[in-house]
């Protein structure tokens, strides 16, 4: 497959605009500024990058609870979203969602989702929708090796394989469902992907912190989607960098050694492509650094947005609950 | 006056699916054995062969996948009627109805829509025993975000339905199962009614009832008998618990004083406890007697007649309790 130096270099800024934005959000949250649950992306960010690349605009996707990667790899604004995990009525949810329900309809994100596998039936249901429409939209469903076991995904892999719907299903197994290992809640002799290729669907085991490699697979799922040929699944084996969320202290202290995360650390995603991208000579040191001031002025243009954004009014309580 | 019929709810609720997918390319139907099976009451009877395979989905026994997948198909464009056989198996998909459906318009600061609904059955009276006969609407009543429709009538059936599957919310629609058959009159045309008014089902002075669905006819039963002895009793009914007309409902307990508030839900912690509140809190000054309620009894619902029947109230319990808020009178 032909992967050209524009794709290479939107590739790298996303996935080091990812990076940057969750660090800013680590650092804003420890300084109380970003306020509700936070679960950050850091170390996962080639499976979003990868998978968003691979689609069209319109396409759809459905989100997590650790989903800001997903959310700005699809074109998501990140004023926005900062502002939203910050509170501010310049939130993408004018505060009322956070972190966890940051949505973009007009850019067919549908939402992270607060319930572990609950993105299941709203990704396979807006497959349905675009198969009704005949509209030729895809959709990728993100969801981890955790909600892997929640028994919704049996439901929909059926449905979907039935009615040959366009969605992919895209497990990011970073090797942790909240505070426990994959290998102690997962049976593991038996790759995720075999649930999926048991209702029939095409399977693919991918590294998630090779970029290319996940957008190589993805392209060809939503290839197969579009062409009407049906659901596929992915498995994208990443590492998750940080706790479960902000305030995780197991996670260093007794469920991942010191040993296990240095050995992560030199496989972690946005450094290996930018050695890579080095090595091959794909881009230059200049044209890396012009992406990466770009990156912070877009951040630091987020920050002063967030500033200039108050928190919502108390009378907005009561607005949305009823279209 | 427009040209009338006599038809039963579970046609009314087919008219009013029919002309709701004839009228908007995006209704869709989707549940269990509802297409090749014509529905297991046969409200969508005829529906597939009409509006083809596409539109009245068979779905595999995957409540929780099937009501989640209209929650997305709502998302993204599309209006789909989705069926919950019966509203005991809801249990099965109330992450998708409670923390999906009727939260993503709030919790995406009002970007999204979920135009979604759902019929289920309630009611007790077949012999089908616990699970599949409980009331749960008190359930989804209590949730922000949801609306909550359960008619007594073909009128208001189809009225109702055609406004839920118009409405840009999640609905769920409860049908009782032993009401299907219950006919009433049905105008020709085209027509809607509104979500959130009540309709009073029989004017009287002396006593109020506020009865939902399948309580209807006991509180119509009841009123009948009450005449006899000379009390007329007012029948109120709610229509949709959200929302709740409760303009209608205090007017109706202001001018009588008196109500009994009948319900099928178990009576703990539901329905008419709710109601009750409200006129405790709106009408207290107006009360000549305590409020008094009545709704399923708190037992899982047994299977052999003679102990289901016995766990739903009848019109003689109401005419009683309506008796006892008339002291010495009687």
């Amino acid at each position: 497959m032909e992967i050209d130096r524009q794709l290479l270099r939107e590739m790298y800024y996303h996935m080091r605009r990812i990076r940057r934005f969750e660090e800013t959000a680590e650092e804003l949250y420890k300084r109380g500024t970003v306020v509700g649950l936070l679960h950050l992306y850091i170390g996962e960010e080639a499976v979003a990058t990868g998978v968003c690349l691979a689609l069209r605009d319109d396409d759809y996707i459905t989100s997590t609870h650790r989903g800001h990667g997903h959310l700005l790899a699809k074109g998501g604004d990140p004023k926005r979203l900062l502002a939203e995990l910050c509170g501010r009525v310049g939130g993408y949810c004018r505060g009322k969602g956070g972190s966890m329900h940051a949505a973009d309809l007009s850019l067919g994100i549908l939402g992270a989702n607060g319930v572990v596998g609950g993105g299941f039936g709203i990704a396979t249901g807006a497959a349905l929708s675009a198969k009704m429409r005949r509209s030729g939209q895809v959709v990728a469903c993100f969801f981890g090796d955790g909600a892997a076991n929640q028994g919704l995904f049996m439901e929909v892999l059926n449905m979907a394989a039935i009615w040959k719907l366009p969605v992919i299903y895209v497990c990011e197994n970073n090797g942790f469902g909240q505070y426990t290992r994959y290998e102690e809640a997962t049976v593991t002799d038996q790759p995720i992907g075999a649930r999926a290729a048991a209702f029939g669907l095409p399977t693919a085991q991918v590294d998630g912190n090779d970029v290319i490699a996940v957008y190589q697979a993805a392209i060809q799922a939503v290839q197969s989607a579009r062409a009407g040929e049906g659901p596929s699944f992915i498995e994208a084996r990443t590492y998750r960098l940080r706790g479960h969320h902000m305030g995780d202290v197991g996670f260093a202290r007794r469920y991942r050694t010191k040993e296990e995360l240095e050995e992560h650390l030199k496989q972690e995603p946005v450094g290996r492509f930018h050695r890579w991208l080095l090595e091959q000579q794909l881009l230059t040191e200049a044209e890396i650094e012009e992406l990466e001031a770009r990156i912070e002025t877009e951040l630091q243009e987020a920050i002063e947005f967030v500033n200039s954004s108050p928190v919502p009014d108390v009378s907005e309580i009561m607005e949305h609950i009823y279209a | 006056m427009p040209e009338m019929r006599e038809i039963t709810i579970v046609e009314a609720l087919r008219e009013a699916l029919a002309e709701e997918m004839s009228r908007d390319p995006t209704v869709f139907l989707m549940g269990e054995d509802i297409g090749r099976a014509n529905g297991v009451f046969n409200v969508t009877a005829g529906l597939q062969d009409e509006f083809g395979k596409e539109r009245v989905i068979d779905t595999p026994i995957s409540e929780a996948g099937f009501t989640g997948m209209g929650v997305g198909a709502a998302l993204t464009g599309m209006r789909p009627v989705i069926e919950i056989l019966f509203c005991d198996f809801m249990t099965l998909a109330m992450d998708q109805i409670v923390n999906q459906a009727a939260k993503l318009h709030y919790m995406t600061g009002g970007q999204a829509k979920v135009p979604l609904v759902i019929r289920t059955l309630m009611g007790a009276g077949r012999g089908a025993a616990a699970q599949h006969s409980q009331s749960l609407h008190a359930w989804v009543a209590h949730i922000p975000g949801l609306k909550v429709v359960m008619p007594s009538t073909p009128y208001d059936a189809k009225g109702l339905l055609k406004s839920a599957i118009r409405d840009d919310n999640p609905v769920v629609f409860f049908e009782d199962k032993m009401s299907y058959q219950v006919k009433g009159l049905v105008p020709v045309g085209e027509y809607t009614i509104p979500l959130g008014v009540a309709d009073v089902k029989r004017v009287g002075g002396d006593v109020t009832f506020i009865a939902t669905s399948s309580m209807v006819q006991v509180a119509l039963a009841a009123a009948e008998m009450l005449a006899q002895e000379g009390i007329s009793a007012e029948v109120v009914d709610p229509r949709t618990l959200k929302p709740l007309d409760k303009e209608t409902i205090l007017e109706s307990v202001k001018k009588t004083g008196r109500v009994v508030i009948i319900d099928e839900g178990y009576l703990s912690y539901g329905v008419t406890a709710e109601i009750a509140a409200i006129i405790a809190d709106e009408a207290f000054d107006y009360l000549d007697a305590p409020v008094k309620r009545l709704g399923a009894m708190d037992v899982p619902v047994p299977m052999v007649p003679v102990l289901e029947q016995a766990t739903v109230p009848n019109a003689e319990q109401l005419v009683t309790t309506a008796r006892s808020l008339f002291g010495r009178r009687y």
